[in-house]
């Protein structure tokens, strides 16, 4: 694993009626948090894009330390360069889909915005809708602009919080292909959360299965599915048949299991 | 003073005192209520009271305090007496009266207003951050944008209250014929000299402004609402 790209995060924070505590590290290709409802895959994510706090751990994008609490470090969300495409809000209402993209392009020159706003538009397939509201745009076009949005400063990493699981079976296709591409054009690490497991294999290079008793276990769709760590990860990874052709090997990192009461990760 | 002077000056001089009063509301309304709409601290429950206070006590009070506080022989006198020499206050003026109904009117729009920030779903503050906006950029650009038919709302029924203040007012600003009897002060005036049509019409005019700001404040909660 190149680990000078990767990401590595391990989180701790109590929350009312709710307490996450994981630690994975993953390569700097396309990775997906699976698991079920509530077992903190989302506030991971929020925990990496800095918008939420976890009282212990650490967070490492490559060279950069985000977040150690030992150190007392600690980057603010708009210093991180990290994309974050949350499930909620995914771009601003009252701003058309052109003055979304430009919102995200405040460290551009000022005379370069404009083009990079229509390469971005283009490139993402929402130039015919540059001057509409997101309330005018169907549920993948919104995602396509919000995606658009989010990679707009060229950030270092991309976490996307479930972007397909509002659309419909032949969008969700053409979203996942989409989602391929621009990991492997952009070459930064992704981190996706689906509930969808034929989705989750066939998207990852590593996949992070969260089980619901405080274990992640870490590897290739493949090997967690040849070799699942822990009974409830066995019936997470076994609820469907899945097609041979998912598991094909990929360039993923190794199998490993991270216990959750580790006080460190496996750099 | 004629008949039409003695309604037309407390008409003006109420609304120069409401439009003063709420452009104080939106600069310093506006930014406590963005705090107290997003933030947790320490002391929040106390920044709470104290903002609240004047709308729960007799603005004869709260009149009071202010006189304290901008009279010649309050805080402000003894400051510009220390300074210059010589007790300057700001008391009986036009400018006592617009800060009486500044006190009186900011809870409203404060509290207005910091329903509508928090209803503002924070994701979209999240994102602005990601996106890499400074908390003063995430609030100009986004959720006070978002919040604005609330803000304004809350605006509207700062106006509409200033308009028609009376207790702080008297206490702060008196009662200066052609100096500082506003609509609610000459209302008074008028029925003290017996003068129930000029009373009537001074009302009718507040009661019809009143009635419209209300409406108007309903109309924007609601879209905020929906």
């Amino acid at each position: 694993m190149n680990s000078t790209t990767g990401l590595s995060v391990r989180a701790v924070a109590s929350l009312p009626g709710f307490t996450l505590d994981v630690g994975w590290t993953v390569g700097p290709g396309f990775t997906v948090l699976f698991g079920y409802s509530g077992a903190g895959k989302s506030l991971t994510l929020a925990t990496i894009a800095g918008v939420m706090r976890p009282q212990h751990g650490r967070i490492r994008l490559g060279e950069r330390l985000l977040f150690d609490s030992a150190s007392q470090t600690w980057t603010p969300p708009q210093d991180r360069r990290i994309g974050y495409v949350s499930q909620g809000a995914q771009l601003f209402p009252h701003m058309t889909v052109r003055r979304n993209v430009e919102f995200a392009l405040a460290g551009v020159p000022r005379g370069g915005r404009a083009e990079r706003v229509a390469e971005l538009l283009e490139r993402f397939r929402v130039s015919n809708l540059a001057d509409k509201r997101p309330h005018q745009l169907s549920g993948g076009q919104r995602q396509r602009a919000a995606l658009a949005r989010a990679l707009a400063p060229s950030p270092d990493a991309l976490l996307l919080d479930e972007p397909l699981s509002a659309l419909d079976l032949p969008i969700r296709v053409e979203m996942r292909e989409l989602l391929r591409q621009v990991q492997r054009e952009l070459a930064i690490p992704v981190v996706m959360v689906t509930h969808d497991l034929y989705e989750a294999c066939t998207l990852a290079d590593t996949l992070v299965v969260y089980s619901g008793t405080g274990t992640v276990q870490t590897g290739t769709p493949r090997e967690l599915v040849g070799e699942p760590a822990t009974p409830e990860i066995r019936r997470l990874l076994h609820a469907i048949e899945l097609p041979a052709s998912v598991l094909e090997k990929r360039n993923g990192s190794d199998a490993r299991i991270i216990p959750i009461d580790r006080k460190e990760h496996v750099a | 003073m004629s008949a039409i002077a003695d309604i037309v000056f407390p008409l003006r001089l109420s609304v120069q005192v409401a439009l003063a009063a709420t452009v104080g509301c939106a600069v310093i309304g506006v930014p406590i209520a963005y705090v107290l709409g997003t933030r947790e601290f320490r002391g929040k429950a106390l920044a709470d009271v104290l903002v609240t206070l004047p709308l729960v006590m007799p603005p004869v009070v709260t009149g009071y305090y202010l006189l304290l506080l901008v009279g010649r022989r309050g805080v402000l006198g003894a400051l510009t007496k220390t300074v210059t020499g010589t007790a300057v206050g700001m008391a009986f003026t036009w400018e006592a009266a617009a800060l009486a109904s500044l006190a009186i009117s900011l809870p409203l729009a404060v509290s207005t207003a910091r329903s509508a920030i928090a209803a503002v779903d924070p994701a979209h503050a999240d994102a602005a951050r990601t996106l890499g906006r400074g908390e003063l950029q995430t609030a100009i650009f986004v959720v006070l944008p978002l919040a604005a038919r609330g803000i304004i709302a809350g605006l509207a029924l700062a106006f509409a209250r200033a308009m028609g203040e009376f207790g702080a007012t008297m206490m702060v600003a008196g009662n200066i014929p052609g100096r500082t009897n506003t609509m609610a002060v000459q209302v008074f005036n008028a029925v003290l000299y017996g003068d129930w049509q000029q009373a009537t019409v001074l009302v009718a005019v507040l009661t019809v402004t009143s009635a419209g700001l209300l409406l108007l404040a309903s109309r924007l909660t609601r879209a905020v609402a929906r």
